[in-house]
């Protein structure tokens, strides 16, 4: 070894200054919350959506844009994270303004909401850029933690209590899985950087029986964060538990996190047996998409329904990782993003529908929403139809790049899985239509909801239907970080 | 490059749907004129198409060509040939007049109903002009979407049943057709539908390929046994719906076959043409029966399409047996003429049959036949149209009916006597059941007080079915112009579609 190796480096801190930004940020809010009046909780509000402005101007302008690995290899500055950071700005800067209004109806707007929404966005961060096994974890607690709390933030609610003990024992059992995984793949590989364990990993065989270990409990622990069959259990209740802004919150911008622990860990760390976890994936992929989309179409709750949706979903976005190819990884990426966009919308549609005391999360609270609001009613067609995967909305373009990247590895059999349990989907989707345009209200109050709330919420449709009929710019996004990674 | 005439016939429709959304209820009359203007305006710019056409050459004209999505090759790609041609003037046409048979009918919501109409009219454009198959695959599933909310706004009592089946039945066989697309782009590397044409596939992909084909385009057509579909949309869509259905949508699954069926996976068709043809045999005949236990009027010429369009599917899967039987090809082509003519045709025809029951359907608010009886008596001049078309229906020489059908069973001769034999009783059984149904709608002693109290035609309804009356007229007794059209392209394709690709 020698000196200059052994000696301590001071790590370049610009790539990280997103992250500082949003640290220190965090800890002014705290600080200036505690001595702000109820009625002007506003001010925090605006500056966690300042906060989320500057972290977005200084990952834009300042963060380098070639590739950095930083404090002693355990942070990466790529094009990916970069990109991906981005993406969660503008998603929890939309998830916060949807659910202003509605937690203030609720008597919840407090700082907390925003407090730990900030810090579960730095959690997603953490894991972005993660390049150490310690920081991913680091990331990941970061986010569930912030997460458990956000899904019990409503008190008096023992349904939402319920839904954040579920969704805390079983993540801790799942955060365990997953440290004990690394454990493992430490041992094999001697060492937690993601560099070096996937070099160390290219040597071994891939069917070496510590190496299918460690991946076994790694797997779970994603498993559970996507919310994958056999590891959804948690997903149905707690999206119905929670109150509707903090399931906004995990149905979108958490989803990010997801992708990125994925993406870091499998795809970066351990993508020289991807033979090996992607058959594993494969059995997650299938279920996913057969349970999600049959069970959803049992249920008369739309934000457990969404639930159910979205592990289908996930089953898509796994399907694209499993493929093992630039293809698939890019499609994964396009998908989760595309999702993450649709889902917003969904999510803002309860918020804009629920009032004071009312919370419009069954399906017949849909029921006439063509006579009362035809813009509003559009506004979750154009939503249902894309995640139904029907073009020329968003939702199509990503089935059809996952589906692309399955063909072309070869997998047709699972694409016409995947399209055939996207018809069986479809129904549901369709379900919420119908109610909307095909019955009559049964109330006929007007639409509550701010301006602000309503104005975001239709950009939010406009981009689907923009992205569905230009929907180059996306993909070609993806496209270039995925080709630029090594 | 010349003016973008195909974009205008798909984007000036949708844009003025738009335009019609925007305008509102408030004024059910401006909406009304609105919606007339734009499919007016639509009709006048797709003439250009006919009269500019070419017909010496089976290329594809008015071609418009630009890169949409560069990471998946796609483009857009638009075109016309001998068969497509003909099929956007028709929906141009029918839209005009469903339209027009909408105008004081529709009470409910009048803004939404007219712009599904201009906004379906727009993305069936598409569907007819795309050389893109990714291209054509969006707008074939788009145009679910309007005509999804016209059936269940706008239908009958079990409407959102027929909806949900339709959206669903037609999805499923379309998500397959997506997977054989996919696969064709990954092994060509583009999706024009021409270079997939000269691809060389092997025998296995190619009968996969044509099966995912077959769902879709037989979901479509429908044939027999996928068809429940079609009686139930067809019973609770509105009029206009129930139209466009039978006039232009069932189109696209004919449309389908020619496009990419026959001539992408020439050998799989030739392998499985005794399918296709076992299949169109059986919705000729058995439809038939079927057809003639109906009580139901639009049900009955709901399956009397599905007869129909089985002569469609049959004149175009004759070849391959022709060429067994006779070594030769001519006669091929007639086969494929005649069901392009029987596509024309029966779009006039059962367009105008729908158009018929829904004036009965709109004075007495039912469509059962026992309600019916002596129509004649109270209101002559629409019981004239309506026996000229039933007769056009049943194939009578001199109407457009006859010109297709007589044109698919003399192709069916020369491939096997046996197939012009079932096909043959189509001329019993069609005139059976329609005629049938006329005698006990139209003709007789008036039946009740409701029969009675019926107004004639008003003008509105007259002009409707007196276009697609002298339409009909026209094409029977001089089908030339349509046969000019077709003539290159169809030679082109059976020499496509003979040309082995193994």
């Amino acid at each position: 070894m020698t000196v200059a190796e052994s000696a301590f480096l001071i790590p370049q801190f610009a790539p990280a200054a997103a992250e500082i930004v949003v640290l220190c940020m965090a800890c002014v809010v705290l600080v200036v919350d505690l001595f702000v009046a109820d009625r002007h909780r506003w001010i925090t509000y605006g500056l966690c959506l300042l906060t989320l402005l500057m972290a977005a101007m200084a990952t834009a302008m300042y963060v380098p844009r070639e590739t950095v690995v930083t404090f002693s290899g355990t942070f990466i500055s790529d094009p990916l994270a970069r990109v991906l950071k981005l993406v969660t700005y503008s998603v929890t800067a939309v998830v916060f303004l949807y659910s202003k209004d509605y937690l203030r109806e609720r008597e919840l707007f407090r700082g907390e909401y925003y407090l730990l929404g900030l810090f579960a966005t730095l959690g997603i961060m953490v894991l972005i850029s993660a390049h150490s096994m310690l920081t991913v974890y680091l990331g990941l607690e970061l986010l569930s933690l912030s997460l458990y709390a956000m899904v019990a933030f409503s008190r008096d609610d023992p349904v939402a209590a319920e839904s954040a003990m579920k969704y805390f024992v079983l993540g801790a059992i799942a955060s365990g899985c997953f440290l004990f995984g690394t454990s493992i793949l430490y041992g094999v590989t001697g060492s937690l950087d993601l560099a070096e364990i996937s070099r160390a990993v290219a040597a071994l065989d891939g069917l070496n029986i510590h190496l299918l270990f460690a991946l076994s409990f790694i797997l779970v622990g994603i498993g559970f964060k996507f919310g994958a069959v056999p590891f959804h259990m948690w997903v149905p209740d707690v999206y119905q538990g929670a109150p509707t802004s903090v399931t906004l919150f995990i149905g979108s911008t958490a989803k990010i996190g997801s992708l990125a622990l994925l993406m870091r860990v499998m795809v970066e760390g351990l993508g020289g047996v991807q033979q090996s976890w992607g058959d594993m994936l494969l059995v997650l992929c299938i279920l996913s998409m057969g349970i999600g989309n049959i069970v959803a179409i049992a249920q008369t709750n739309l934000k457990r329904m969404l639930g159910y949706s979205t592990i289908s979903h996930v089953g898509f976005i796994l399907m694209g990782f499993l493929v093992g190819t630039h293809r698939g990884v890019e499609a994964a990426l396009y998908y989760t993003v595309a999702y993450v966009i649709m889902a917003a919308a969904a999510f803002g549609m309860i918020l804009l529908l629920s009032r004071r005391g009312f919370e419009a999360d069954e399906l017949e609270d849909f029921r006439g929403l063509n006579a009362r609001s035809r813009w509003f009613a559009g506004v979750m067609l154009v939503v249902m139809f894309s995640m139904a995967g029907v073009p020329p909305f968003l939702g199509f373009w990503a089935k059809l790049a996952v589906l692309g990247a399955a063909i072309d590895a070869g997998l047709t059999w699972l694409a016409v899985t995947g399209v055939i349990f996207s018809v069986i989907g479809a129904f549901y989707y369709l379900r919420v239509i119908k109610l909307m345009y095909f019955e009559e209200p049964s109330d006929t109050l007007s639409l509550g909801g701010g301006s602000d709330l309503k104005l975001v919420l239709s950009l939010n449709a406009v981009l689907i239907v923009l992205l569905g009929i230009f929907p180059e710019g996306l993909i070609s996004i993806f496209n270039q970080i995925v080709t630029a990674a090594p | 490059m010349d003016f973008p005439l195909l974009s205008t016939l798909i984007w000036l429709p949708v844009a003025g749907g738009i335009l019609v959304l925007l305008v509102g209820d408030r004024q059910p009359g401006l909406t009304r004129w609105t919606a007339l203007g734009v499919s007016l305006a639509t009709f006048i710019a797709s003439v250009p198409l006919f009269s500019g056409f070419d017909r010496t050459t089976a290329a594809m004209q008015f071609v418009e060509r630009a890169s949409w999505i560069e990471r998946y090759s796609v483009e857009y790609f638009l075109g016309v040939d001998g068969v497509s041609m003909p099929l956007i003037l028709l929906t141009t046409f029918v839209t005009v007049l469903v339209i027009v048979a909408g105008w004081e009918v529709i009470r409910q919501r009048p803004s939404q109903y007219f712009a599904a109409f201009l906004i379906m009219e727009g993305v069936m454009n598409g569907v007819f002009a795309s050389l893109d198959a990714m291209l054509f695959y969006v707008f074939w599933e788009a145009m679910l979407i309007p005509m999804f909310i016209i059936i269940g706004i706008w239908g009958g009592e079990r409407r959102v049943y027929a909806t949900l089946k339709f959206f669903l039945y037609t999805f499923l066989g379309s998500v397959l057709m997506l997977v054989a697309l996919i696969y064709l782009y990954m092994r060509s590397g583009s999706y024009s539908i021409l270079a997939f044409q000269d691809f060389p596939l092997g025998l296995r992909e190619q009968v996969l390929i044509f099966i995912a084909f077959l769902t879709a385009f037989a979901v479509k057509v429908p044939m027999w046994p996928v068809h429940t579909w079609l009686p139930d949309a067809h019973v609770e869509a509105p009029t206009g719906g129930s139209v466009i259905l039978a006039a232009i949508m069932l189109k696209m699954g004919g449309y389908g076959f020619l496009r990419f069926s026959l001539p992408i996976t020439p050998d799989a068709s030739m392998t499985l043409d005794w399918l296709v043809i076992s299949l169109s045999l059986v919705a000729i005949v058995y439809i038939g029966f079927v057809a003639l236990a109906q009580n139901d009027m639009k049900k009955l010429i709901a399956y009397s399409s599905i007869a129909h369009m089985g002569f469609v599917t049959l004149g175009f899967f004759l070849a391959y047996a022709i060429m067994r039987r006779t070594d030769s090809l001519s006669g091929a082509a007639m086969g494929i003429e005649g069901g392009m003519v029987q596509m024309v045709s029966h779009g006039l025809i059962s367009g105008a049959l729908f158009l018929c029951v829904g004036v009965l359907y709109d004075r007495m608010h039912s469509r059962q036949i026992s309600d019916y009886g002596g129509v004649a008596n109270t209101m002559p001049k629409f019981a004239a149209l309506m026996v000229f078309f039933a007769m056009a229906n049943a194939g009578l020489p001199g109407t457009s009916g006859f010109v297709g059908e007589f044109l698919v069973i003399l192709a069916s001769f020369r491939a096997q006597p046996w197939y012009a034999f079932l096909a043959a009783t189509t001329l019993i059984l069609g005139a059976a059941y329609t005629l049938w149904m006329i005698k006990r709608v139209v003709f007789g002693e008036v039946a009740n007080d409701n029969v009675a109290a019926l107004d004639d035609l008003s003008r509105r309804e007259a002009l409707v079915l007196g276009v697609l009356a002298v339409s009909v007229l026209l094409l029977g007794l001089w089908p030339a112009p349509l046969l000019d059209v077709m003539g290159p392209t169809v030679d082109h394709l059976v020499e496509v579609m003979t040309r082995s690709k193994l």
